[in-house]
């Protein structure tokens, strides 16, 4: 961090600060820029990780038969990607992007629970290394898979079951920790005139983010709970031998595990929502049917859970309602979609990096978007479901979804993080070589799924060979190319083209009237409110 | 973990392989029509969703491309300043609103058909285990036999570990398949003995989740003879992927003779149970079971993979009170992978298997285990 700029900004304050120096900066830090700077460098730690895991198991599936590990480590390797990639790569980044952005985008001088924001952090490292720690206990680690259904979970599992259970309990309240922090900073610490329907697009959807964490974590935290009991404590939630029911693990999984998935991916649309208009030099076209839609999403989210069950034996008014109510989600999500294409038509388009990476989300995101609508559509989804065409559709959305939007977000505001350009020809590369990789990757995946291969196997039938050493081929590819993203942070950091305060010329937004680098503390005075647009 | 030059070189050996032998060169795109008139109206919403897709994505694509190629700032593109319209808002949800109208419609009549299983000709239940299927003929009237038969992989190890040649069903053949009528309504009954499984035949367009203590219908009218393959498809454990299905859809007249022919086969089970082994038979059936359904925990040799799956070469349990290796065996070990096995084989089954492990991998405690010491403990156990 510059600090030489901070110390002209604040040549006034007498009693001002800059961050201490060494290792006790980061241990102890309350600043928001600290923490959210940890949080990314934590989640991109996390991503590679859960890559490598991932590479293992496209490995063994690069060609039939098993090469290189046993099925029970072989799940193992599933059970952990999912859950490093969900809880370790893809929540911590995008809370590293509101603690970065948020106080930043609203005018705040810090988020309103500094300590608790430490805290929420600091406990994540011990949460995941707890959980990665079972692969070398005696039984191996989590092998039934990130969502873990019982009673594969309880009575049939590894004894390491225990310390995840416990690892799963410190994230959730990390982010629920998060959660209220956002709240807290959006509800109460918004500069003078800026009302909430002035709120940038990433503001809004994180806060709406944060009001499903907190309503499902808990649920999760639940859940892991009844599991802990039936284990130790003799109960039988989720034992049918002792009057317990497993399809109830799976209704409560659910309930947390579909608001999830829109917690991982409100947010990344806020990023797009902020960088499409930015490179096409126009404003959003339907800022308000944005903030409307982004709401019924979330709201639609808590009702469509058992889509994931549909073959779990529901009664027929069961499935009906589940299956009209997953098809309306379509409806919010193609308004999001329309809104960023008609922002794009008739602009005036240029092309860096986080515009290209913003581009490839809206495309790749909607082929998830329509793999969606054909999930949702309950007879034909007795077919996909638990095949690699689900296997496809929501590394879709995830992938150059979710994942697209955190590169598009890394690139958009690391001239602001770091006071330098970052190298536009390595940035280009990155996404080239991300975009061809990951569609090589998992496009093949929906043949695979469609012509019968179910996921979480090890081994497979024949006719599924030639897919397969594609998708493997294009995950290698991917994979490695993420280091490039890794060498153009370092780069940025240690130099390059000054970067101006405003950055791109079509940006808008309180974050681009701060100096570059952002200084250690913004906005200790609220900022002119002239300077707050409408959207 | 592989070293990163070793995963490359692999790689591109394998690729290498994949061209050179263009190995069964399988590029199938699609889902399978099927042989059920439930599968073809499944396969044909799943088309017309497929079309309704590519039609949307060819338009917002297309408007998105069109904008990328002449909205270019590098063209000399002046940014417009349209924003917000409510009548275009209102539009762009109406419409899909009605598409997805149109295609609830026809979903709701294709499940509701589905979910018909009234009136079944024959009801066979489906009990999935780690790592096999078992299929019961419901009897239909008191004085049948109830047949039951197990069914596992008959795929070979050294196929899966790749010393042997890999044959043309690798992974999707059994030993004992389920045997059903075409033409005729078969109501599946899906139930488990011990964690989740799925019971999934693409060509029927069934797939069911097997849940411990919960029993699921499902159905089929087979309208073509042949032999109809399928997997597991819930996550169930170490060897969920090595539990395939495989059906032989029969004429009714075919079917009749072999169900006439299985009755006979359960009579004469049952007076097999009071037979006497002799050591060789005992030991050469034990090990054909142990190499099918004992070897993916106990591995080769008895050696296990401690500390989950225990060893049986030397261990207490297997070379100690016979006993406690009946029980073991019958019972299972509570709280862990060890299943109960006594309901899945018959008692010589169960004594041959027995007798196998503790005179095998150098246990040689010379013990022959008969099918009336099976019974004892099962009946005791009751």
């Amino acid at each position: 961090m510059s600090t030489s700029s901070a110390a002209l900004d604040h040549s006034h304050d007498d009693h001002h600060h800059g961050p201490a120096k060494g290792f006790s900066r980061w241990l102890f830090t309350t600043n928001h820029k600290d923490i959210g700077s940890m949080y990314l460098w934590f989640s991109f730690a996390m991503f590679l990780l859960g890559g490598t895991f991932a590479l293992v198991i496209r490995a063994e599936l690069f060609q039939p038969g098993l090469q290189f590990v046993e099925p029970n480590f072989f799940n193992q390797m599933t059970t952990m990607h999912g859950l490093v990639m969900v809880f370790g790569a893809v929540m911590p980044a995008f809370v590293g992007l509101a603690n970065w952005m948020i106080p930043l985008m609203i005018g705040a001088p810090d988020m309103a629970l500094p300590r608790m924001n430490n805290w929420s952090f600091w406990i994540l490292p011990f949460a995941f290394a707890l959980m990665v720690s079972t692969l070398f206990m005696e039984g191996g680690g989590p092998n039934f898979g990130w969502t873990f259904y019982a009673p594969l979970s309880t009575t049939y599992a590894p004894s390491s079951v225990t310390y995840f259970i416990f690892a799963v309990h410190i994230m959730g309240a990390s982010s629920i920790m998060g959660a209220i922090n956002v709240i807290a900073t959006i509800l109460n610490m918004r500069a003078p005139g800026m009302t909430l329907m002035k709120m940038p697009l990433f503001v809004w959807t994180w806060l709406i983010t944060a009001y499903l964490l907190i309503a499902v974590m808990p649920v999760l935290a639940g859940v892991v709970t009844m599991m802990l009991f039936d284990i130790h404590f003799g109960t039988s939630f989720f034992n049918a031998a002792g009057g317990g029911d497993p399809v109830l693990f799976q209704h409560l999984f659910w309930f947390f595990g579909h608001p999830e998935v829109y917690i991982m991916i409100l947010p990344a649309f806020g990023v797009v929502s902020a960088i499409i208009p930015t490179f096409a030099r126009k404003r959003l076209f339907g800022y308000d049917s944005m903030v409307y839609a982004t709401a019924s999403i979330a709201f639609l989210s808590f009702i469509v859970w058992a889509h994931h069950m549909f073959t779990v034996g529901m009664p027929l008014a069961g499935q009906l309602f589940f299956m009209y109510a997953t098809m309306l989600i379509a409806v919010p999500t193609g308004v999001k979609v329309f809104n960023w294409v008609a922002t794009m038509f008739r602009g005036a388009m240029t092309f860096e990096t986080p515009m290209l990476f913003a581009i490839a989300f809206v495309v790749l995101f909607t082929i998830g978007g329509f793999t969606g609508v054909m999930l949702a559509m309950t007879p034909v989804d007795f077919q996909y479901h638990d095949t690699y065409f689900v296997v496809a559709h929501f590394h879709y959305v995830l992938v150059p979804g979710a994942v697209f939007s955190l590169m598009a977000a890394a690139y958009y505001w690391l001239p602001k993080w770091t006071g330098y350009m970052y190298d536009e020809n390595l940035g280009k590369l990155h996404f080239w070589m991300s975009f061809v990789g990951v569609n090589l990757l998992f496009f093949p995946q929906h043949f695979l799924g469609l012509a019968g291969m179910p996921r979480r196997i090890p081994d497979y039938a024949l006719q599924f060979a030639n897919f397969n050493w594609i998708s493997s081929v294009g995950a290698f590819l991917f994979g490695f190319s993420q280091l490039i993203l890794l060498v153009v942070v370092i780069k940025c950091i240690r130099g390059g083209k000054k970067a101006t305060d405003q950055v791109w010329e079509g940006a808008e937004g309180l974050e681009w009237t701060v100096p570059s680098p952002a200084p250690y503390h913004t906005f200790e005075t609220p900022p002119d409110p002239s300077l707050i647009k409408d959207q | 973990m592989l070293s990163k030059a070793k995963l490359w070189l692999s790689l591109a050996v394998g690729t290498l392989l994949m061209w050179s032998t263009g190995a069964h060169a399988a590029w199938e795109l699609n889902m399978p029509r099927g042989v059920t008139q439930i599968s073809r109206d499944t396969y044909d919403l799943h088309m017309t969703i497929f079309w309704w897709m590519i039609a949307i994505g060819v338009v917002v694509f297309g408007v998105l491309l069109w904008s990328i190629i002449n909205h270019r700032k590098s063209k000399g593109a002046k940014p417009a300043s349209f924003h917000e319209s409510t009548k275009v808002e209102i539009v762009w949800t109406l419409i899909p609103f009605l598409i997805l109208i149109a295609m609830a419609v026809p979903a709701t009549r294709v499940l509701t058909a589905a979910y018909d299983a009234s009136a079944s000709d024959l009801d066979i239940q489906i009990t999935g285990y780690q790592w096999r299927w078992e299929y019961s003929y419901l009897p239909q009237s008191a004085d049948e036999e109830e047949v039951s038969f197990f069914s596992t992989l008959a795929t070979s190890r050294e196929e899966i570990s790749n010393s042997m040649e890999k044959g043309e069903n690798y992974l999707l053949e059994v030993d004992n398949p389920l045997v059903i009528p075409t033409d005729r309504k078969v109501r599946f009954l899906m139930t488990s003995a011990d964690v989740l499984h799925a019971w999934w035949v693409p060509e029927f367009a069934v797939k069911k989740d097997n849940v411990p203590g919960f029993i699921n219908e499902s159905w089929v009218i087979v309208e073509e003879p042949g032999v109809y393959r399928g997997q597991c498809a819930e996550l169930c454990g170490m060897d969920h992927g090595f539990m395939p299905i495989e059906v032989h859809a029969l004429e009714p007249a075919e079917y009749d003779e072999w169900y006439a022919e299985q009755q006979q086969l359960a009579l004469a089970e049952q007076e097999l149970a009071n037979a006497e082994l002799s050591m060789d038979d005992a030991m050469a059936q034990g090990e054909e079971i142990y190499t099918a359904s004992c070897i993916a925990c106990h591995q080769a040799g008895g050696a296990g993979m401690p500390p989950v799956f225990p060893a049986l070469a030397g261990s207490e349990k297997a070379t100690g009170d016979v006993q406690v290796t009946i029980d073991t065996l019958v019972n299972g070990v509570p709280g862990t992978a060890m299943a109960a096995f006594g309901r899945q084989f018959n008692a010589v089954e169960l004594a041959s298997i027995i007798t196998y492990v503790r005179n095998a991998f150098g246990n040689e405690t010379g013990d022959l285990v008969q099918p009336a010491d099976v019974n004892a403990i099962i009946e005791g156990g009751q």
